[in-house]
């Protein structure tokens, strides 16, 4: 399925000031993987999502999604097929009720209302909160809000799914649900956080990232129990990984 | 700063009110939108020594209340934030129009009259309009302006505007607890502050500004708004819009308290 394929070539990009935020990344995700983009806080991975979604262009190098190349033109097209599930639910939650959120998008794509009203309720039914169809989106909880932020992305029957720190600020439970409904969804997925135990249940694939190169690309299980590498890159394993404080029992 | 926690708490009052399923709730916004219009220029047009021929226009604010079954005081007291602004328009009139007349035997100066009248006024428009956000909602609201043609950046700008107000609050709370849990024994915000403060929140308010353009334009947004199709306009919207708008434009041309003061004393006599 090579129409699913998501290829990153030499990218490099720098912001206005001169700062370089991501120098020479290259790596390819095929259908139905779940790639984690991991890295201290500053080494590009928003930056770098910016640019897989045609936020930003690089200033050398190109994304491709499937055999096109993400240009200005080709936007409408990409941004149907990759869906982004932003780190702030209150970004992504502008219209009166979570309905009308949720079908923003397919509304923006002209489809019939019937078609609209078909994928608004599958893609609520998906992240299991059609009982807040109707409810307005600053009312609801931090889990809740994140649950419809995904639905509204899901509602544009995207083939890959982007999101940025999907369980910032949730509480244990709401995380765990996020967490279980990640990996209930076939999409192909990539996921930029710092809660590396979530990444760990979420994806076979980890790419390190630091000061906007990649230090390291490969199974999940490998490069989430090297302590070494990612100390050097600013993180540490996680939690689940480690040896227990209470009790003493050595894991790693 | 409670009270201004309580407002963004009830703030969304309305929203709620507006999800009700009464009869006036169904109406088709547009229609209930045209009817206000009609309304608030049959108000404001009566001149200012008149007030018993604006009587009648009380009939549709209380009707709208009964069926639409909305409580009294939390919008009355929506209404009354208003009335400083009025009577700070109002104050004067008293003292620049002291001509007297008399009424029922009591002298009484033709300002306090006309003071009267931009109360009365003021408080039968405004009520209106709170009830018409109350009994329709924001974005049918929005669907019913842009039926009307108006320019998509004012209908989006208002929507986006409604939406954003309560995080710009708490934008505000939380950068002002910030400062007085660091700045104690001080009352309010020193002046040294003020423009720091406000360019934070300037900065702030643009930098979630660009981001919810970007999940905006990510899910397909290239300017227009769609907030579904709208419903067709029915029989019974033509009999409401029609209804009232007669009435209000009769109300208008005749003094109707007046004709039926003459007919009760035109039956005694």
């Amino acid at each position: 399925m090579s129409h699913h394929k998501l290829e990153v070539r030499k990218l490099r990009f720098s912001y206005p000031d001169g700062h370089v935020a991501v120098k020479d990344i290259s790596f390819t995700i095929h259908h139905g993987e779940a790639v984690g983009i991991i890295g201290a806080n500053g080494a590009g991975k928003s930056t770098l999502l910016m640019l897989l979604m045609g936020v930003l262009f690089p200033d050398v190098g190109e994304v491709l999604v499937g055999d096109v190349r993400v240009t200005k033109k080709t936007l409408p097209m990409i941004r149907q097929r990759l869906g982004m599930v932003f780190q702030d639910p209150d970004d992504q939650l502008f219209m009166p009720t979570v309905y009308d959120d949720v079908a923003f998008g397919p509304r923006n794509y002209k489809l019939d209302e019937n078609e609209v009203e078909s994928r608004v309720n599958m893609a609520l039914e998906l992240v299991g909160i059609t009982h807040l169809k109707d409810r307005a989106s600053y009312k609801l909880s931090g889990g809740e809000k994140r649950a419809a932020s995904i639905a509204s992305i899901l509602s544009m029957q995207p083939d890959v799914l982007i999101m940025d720190e999907p369980t910032s600020a949730l509480d244990p439970q709401a995380r765990r649900r996020v967490i279980g409904l990640l990996k209930s969804f076939e999409h192909t997925k990539i996921i930029t956080s710092h809660d590396l135990d979530m990444v760990l249940d979420t994806c076979k694939r980890i790419i390190i990232i630091k000061e906007g190169e990649i230090m390291a690309d490969g199974a999940a299980a490998e490069i989430l129990t090297n302590r070494v590498l990612l100390e050097d890159c600013g993180l540490e394993m996680p939690l689940s990984l480690q040896n227990c404080p209470l009790c003493g029992i050595v894991k790693a | 700063m409670f009270n201004m926690v309580n407002s963004i708490y009830n703030m969304r009052l309305l929203d709620d009110l507006a999800r009700k399923e009464t009869t006036i709730h169904k109406i088709h916004p547009l229609v209930k939108l045209l009817t206000t219009l009609v309304y608030v220029t049959a108000v404001v047009s009566y001149g200012k020594y008149e007030i018993s021929s604006l009587l009648p226009y009380v009939f549709y604010p209380v009707l709208i209340f009964a069926f639409a079954e909305l409580p009294l005081v939390p919008i009355m007291k929506r209404v009354l934030l208003v009335q400083p602004l009025i009577i700070g328009i109002g104050i004067l009139n008293p003292v620049f129009d002291n001509y007297t007349v008399m009424l029922s035997g009591m002298a009484i100066s033709r300002g306090w009259i006309t003071f009267l009248s931009i109360l009365i006024k003021s408080g039968l428009t405004v009520t209106v309009s709170i009830l018409l956000i109350a009994t329709t909602g924001m974005d049918k609201l929005a669907l019913a302006l842009r039926m009307l043609r108006i320019p998509k950046i004012f209908v989006l700008q208002l929507l986006l505007t409604y939406r954003y107000i309560s995080v710009l609050i708490e934008e505000v709370l939380r950068m002002m607890r910030a400062y007085s849990l660091r700045a104690p024994r001080q009352k309010g915000i020193h002046r040294s502050v003020w423009g720091s403060l406000a360019g934070q929140l300037i900065l702030r308010t643009f930098e979630r500004a660009q981001r919810i353009y970007q999940s905006m334009s990510l899910r397909g947004f290239e300017g227009e708004y769609n907030t579904g199709e709208p419903t067709p306009v029915s029989f019974r919207d033509c009999i409401y819009l029609v209804g009232w708008n007669l009435f209000f434009i009769i109300a208008r041309i005749y003094n109707i308290p007046m004709l039926i003061g003459l007919l009760i004393t035109g039956v005694i006599k």
